[in-house]
């Protein structure tokens, strides 16, 4: 399976990264609310099983892939091309 | 007899860049300073260790979230669990945030720009290990160098650090966007610290400042008090 992993700084964190994204958007001349930065993490995993697979994805948010006092975060799951 | 020459290690990561900075100061101040690499799995025999600053398996994913799995650092969480002494500088400070032995969490500067300059600090509690030779309010001035120093607590953590009075050290003007300008912490027992600004960059008046000498020898003679206990 392959595995997609979001993670975002949690709402109401300060994001000054969105906001320097935001104002260049802006001045870019884009239409655009609040913008936030967060990081992707794809994964490659050789389980099969969605449900221990993504047992096992969350265990490397909690432990590595997100600080959860700052972020939060999701897990997609697909299968593997191929599989 | 003479005085014990307490033995502090400086753990060596990879991308580790004021490790020899932070040797130098600690024998400056008489102490016996011993080089740790990241992998070891024990620690020698030592009276305290310092995590140096740097930039630890170049800050990937988040600065010092990798460093905080090396082998050492495994040695350093039991060291600490039995009360040893361990001051966390910069890269050491976000280490040691990350690997849950101090509270909170470093983030990217608020202004998002690289800070490198000496900054005025005041000393909000003497009765540490790490801030014994300090006055009560003193005033410091300590370098910064840090893209990553904005220290963050959520509400209710930063009111029960400031009822523990685990906050240490404040900056007196803005500097990285820190949380109520905190620059340096302690854990809850005290024998942990980790701080933002270099004293091992500050300890003769030939660089500018000689007030991180206060910092590291009050360090120093804490783990010659130890050396004197036996522990």
């Amino acid at each position: 399976m392959k595995a997609t992993v979001l993670v975002r700084p949690k709402h109401g964190i300060l994001d000054p990264q969105g906001q320097a994204v935001e104002s260049s958007l802006r001045q870019l001349g884009f239409a655009v609310g609040e913008a936030r930065v967060g990081r992707v993490v794809d994964l490659e995993l050789e389980s099969n099983d969605p449900a221990g697979a993504r047992a096992e994805v969350e265990r490397m948010c909690e432990q590595l892939l997100a600080n959860p006092l700052i972020e939060s975060y999701e897990i997609e799951l697909t299968e593997a091309v191929g599989d | 007899m003479t005085s014990p020459q307490p033995r502090i290690g400086v753990l060596r990561f990879p991308g580790a860049c004021d490790d020899r900075d932070a040797f130098w100061a600690l024998a400056a101040f008489d102490a016996e300073p011993v080089f740790v690499w990241h992998t070891e799995t024990d620690l020698p025999d030592l009276d305290a260790v310092v995590l140096p600053g740097g930039f630890s398996y170049g800050d990937y994913l988040r600065c010092g979230a990798i460093a905080r799995f090396a082998p050492a650092m495994e040695a350093v969480a039991a060291f600490a669990a039995e009360g040893g002494l361990v001051l966390g500088i910069c890269n050491g400070f976000q280490i040691l945030c990350e690997a849950g032995l101090l509270p909170g969490v470093l983030r990217r500067n608020e202004s998002l720009a690289f800070v490198c300059r000496d900054v005025p600090l005041v000393v909000e509690r003497t009765d540490t290990p790490f801030t014994s030779r300090c006055a009560e309010g003193e005033r410091l001035t300590i370098p910064v160098k840090h893209g990553e120093g904005c220290w963050f607590a959520d509400d209710a953590l930063y009111e029960e650090l400031q009822a523990n009075r685990q906050i240490v050290l404040r900056y007196t003007e803005p500097v990285n966007g820190s949380r109520n300008d905190v620059a340096g912490v302690v854990n809850e027992r005290g024998n942990v610290m980790g701080l933002m600004p270099h004293p091992e960059h500050a300890v003769d008046p030939l660089l500018g400042s000689a007030d991180g000498a206060l910092i590291l020898s009050s360090l120093v003679e804490a783990a010659r008090h130890s050396v004197l206990a036996g522990v």
